[in-house]
């Protein structure tokens, strides 16, 4: 052995044992959140740069985040410090997995939202981390086809129905867009839209006449719907590309098309039905699993991830907004600012109709979402009886609600005991 | 070391390998299908097959295998004798006509979205030739046929070739005296592939048949690129109860059930062009 290799043996082996210890030093943030690469980056850069003692953030699908998750908790021992989630996942977990957060000394400036993070338990499992909505938006384009007398910020059911036809009738195609695709958010708009508009319920009103005349009406909205919405599932592609000009979807999937083309589309808020005006928050937190290897470290993390700077460099990351009083700068990206003003006029209008998140579904989460998805595949895309599948698909709902014990949430009216579906 | 032995100790490694990465994970699965938790159970079962979309993919699926399946088959067989004819090039031809199968098969169902889709090759095909105005959407609810017929086309050209490549080392163990007696007598091309390669070919078929059955009623990723949820199939569902809805009680039973149709299939198969003791060549 020459001299020269010796040293550049030495030199790799002193370079691994230094990436090792660094790479063991980093917290391990394991993520459903800011998955798209751009936000993955921001992420890494803007948000968690700053954070000593460095995080390894790597986001990935609700599936296998849980499958390793539950790997490491039945062995016992794991390398994921904190967890970054939707309410939805963390809810399908056992609170026993995850370490008591209450005297963290940090919760959300929410009371609604730090109760849900308690999971049915007493105490804080997950602190809540950032919040979004869903939203409209359209083509600037499109705006000179609005009803006669209608309002883009006050709109009903009626008037969206309108106007889309309206569109479609001028330009030939049908130009609304609904996020129907495998990975599109489409369940979310039954529950915390469609549903509290015509039925003021999600659950006790599933199968009533009034959800009956609500899914009528939005037969009558898809005979104005891009057929090619069942592959749909960012709209922010479609408002970009031109095939959609009148869209509904998660404020964080429409960013892009208003960060690209700031002057090219308006937002504003989700219509509103016989019972006022139906809309549902978004809500991930941050949780530490009992098998964190260097629990302060985790803890410092969670910490600092409800800091106002890192709130206000999480926003600009992935477009959910802080769950912390902050007061937000004026130099926030077009997609911020158009998604907050639809937010801020929702909740303030007259008619009002705000959901919460399902809870105490438990890992049922899923197969609740799916009696929504069912409805539609069956109603709108099959074209089946709609009194008919309500009243069969009612059959799966009220096995949900009568395992989990679920009581009812907003809008429906509070329960003794698991949530009936009348 | 005893020579009777030695073949025992040889397959070890493997059979070991094999108990513990596919026996004892079936074993689980087979546990997790059969139980609620802790009691004997039928209940995941019963769960999975009164869903209503039980029936359509599973009607899906066998739809597809059975029209795919047969395509491939004679498919297989005319390249394979074609290629066996072939004096020249017969290596390469091989090559180009197996480079499908080196494809991951997401990929290839990505492929043929790229064809499909509304601003595909296909569209613009189209449209460049003035066929249509404006780009159509064909791979949309409205139209289950070019759904099915997308899916079907993508699965034929990129499974043909594992047929393929059993059927030609099959042709090529049939001894050529055969055809050199048959032509003597005057027997026509048609009537030799009918009397003697067909039958000499029985157990190259059989294991062809086999396996591509068996990865027809698998068939997951190419359906996820071209249809996403609008055709759903039995593979795709499995993965829904296990990652969509966390459910992996339902999930185990619906892959048994995969499992039991592939068993029942590969027994017909095997049946059917089952070999005669003592008629091998």
């Amino acid at each position: 052995m020459t001299l020269l290799s010796k040293i550049l043996g030495a030199a790799s082996g002193v370079a691994i044992t230094c990436t090792a210890v660094a790479a063991q030093a980093e917290v391990l943030f394991w993520s459903t959140q800011a998955k798209p690469v751009e936000e993955s980056q921001a992420m890494r850069e803007q948000v968690l740069s700053a954070f000593e003692g460095g995080v390894d953030y790597q986001p990935n699908d609700p599936g296998p985040w849980l499958t390793r998750l539950q790997a490491e908790i039945q062995a016992g021992s794991g390398t994921i410090g904190v967890l970054g989630a939707l309410h939805g996942d963390f809810s399908a977990m056992n609170p026993d997995d995850l370490v008591d957060l209450s005297d963290m000394g940090v919760m959300s400036a929410s009371e609604t939202f730090n109760n849900l993070a308690k999971l049915g338990t007493d105490t804080m499992q997950y602190i809540p981390w950032m919040q979004a909505s869903y939203i409209m938006a359209a083509n600037k384009e499109a705006l000179q086809y609005l009803p006669e007398g209608a309002d883009v910020d006050a709109l009903t059911y009626d008037q969206l129905i309108a106007w889309a036809a309206n569109v479609h009738e001028a330009t030939g195609e049908p130009k609304f867009g609904f996020p129907a695709g495998p990975k599109g958010l489409k369940h979310r708009f039954f529950q915390g839209y469609l549903y509290p508009s015509y039925t003021n319920g999600v659950v006790r009103t599933f199968a009533s006449d009034e959800a009956v005349t609500a899914w009528e009406k939005f037969r009558e909205l898809w005979a104005h719907t891009n057929p090619a919405s069942t592959n749909f599932s960012f709209l922010q592609e479609q408002l970009l590309s031109g095939d959609a000009w009148i869209v509904f979807d998660h404020t964080s999937r429409l960013a892009q098309a208003f960060n690209d083309r700031p002057d090219d589309f308006v937002a504003f808020p989700a219509p509103a039905g016989p019972t006022g005006r139906g809309f549902m928050p978004v809500l991930a937190g941050v949780a530490i699993p009992n098998t964190a290897p260097d629990m302060e470290a985790s803890k410092a993390l969670v910490s600092y991830m409800l800091k106002p700077e890192t709130q206000i460099a999480t926003l600009r990351a992935t477009n959910f907004f802080p769950v912390v009083d902050v007061d937000l700068p004026d130099d926030l990206p077009p997609s911020v600012q158009a998604a907050g003003n639809a937010v801020a006029k929702m909740s303030a209008s007259a008619d009002a109709n705000p959901g919460l998140l399902p809870a105490g579904l438990g890992d049922k989460g899923g197969d609740f979402n799916r009696v929504f998805v069912d409805a539609f595949e069956r109603i709108v895309l099959a074209n089946q009886d709609i009194r008919a599948v309500l009243d069969d698909q009612k059959a799966a709902l009220a096995a949900i609600m009568e395992e989990t014990g679920a009581p009812c949430w907003a809008p429906d009216a509070p329960s003794e005991g698991a949530c009936p579906v009348e | 070391m005893n020579a009777g032995i030695l073949p025992y100790v040889l397959i070890l490694p493997v059979t070991l390998f094999l108990c513990v990465f596919f026996l004892y994970p079936f074993v689980l699965v087979a546990q997790q299908a059969f139980s609620d938790g802790s009691n004997f159970t039928l209940e995941n079962f019963r769960e999975i097959t009164s869903h209503w979309k039980f029936p359509i993919s599973l009607k899906n699926t066998l739809l597809l295998a059975a029209a795919v399946v047969p395509v491939q088959l004679a498919l297989a067989l005319l390249m394979a004798t074609m290629v066996t004819r072939m004096q020249k090039g017969r290596d390469i031809v091989l090559y180009i006509w197996t480079i499908p199968l080196g494809i991951s098969d997401l990929a290839a169902g990505i492929i043929w979205l790229a064809i499909f889709d509304q601003s595909g090759f296909l569209n613009s095909m189209m449209s460049g030739m003035g066929l249509i105005d404006k780009p159509l959407n064909l791979l949309s609810y409205q139209n289950p046929g070019i759904v099915f017929l997308a899916i079907a086309l993508a699965e034929i050209w990129r499974a043909t070739a594992i047929m393929l490549v059993i059927l030609v080392a099959g042709i090529g163990l049939i001894p050529k005296e055969y055809y050199e007696a048959a032509e003597v007598f005057g027997a026509s091309p048609w009537k030799r592939f009918l009397r003697i390669t067909l039958p000499l070919l029985r157990p190259s078929l059989q294991t062809a048949l086999v396996l591509r059955v068996i990865l027809a009623f698998e068939i997951f990723a190419v359906v996820a690129a071209l249809g996403g949820t609008l055709f759903p199939v039995l593979m795709g569902e499995t993965y829904s109860y296990q990652f969509d809805l966390l459910n992996n009680r339902a999930a185990a039973a619906m892959a048994l059930i995969i499992l039991a149709i592939s068993i029942g299939f590969t027994l017909i198969i095997l049946r059917v062009l089952r070999v005669p003791k003592g008629a091998s060549i």
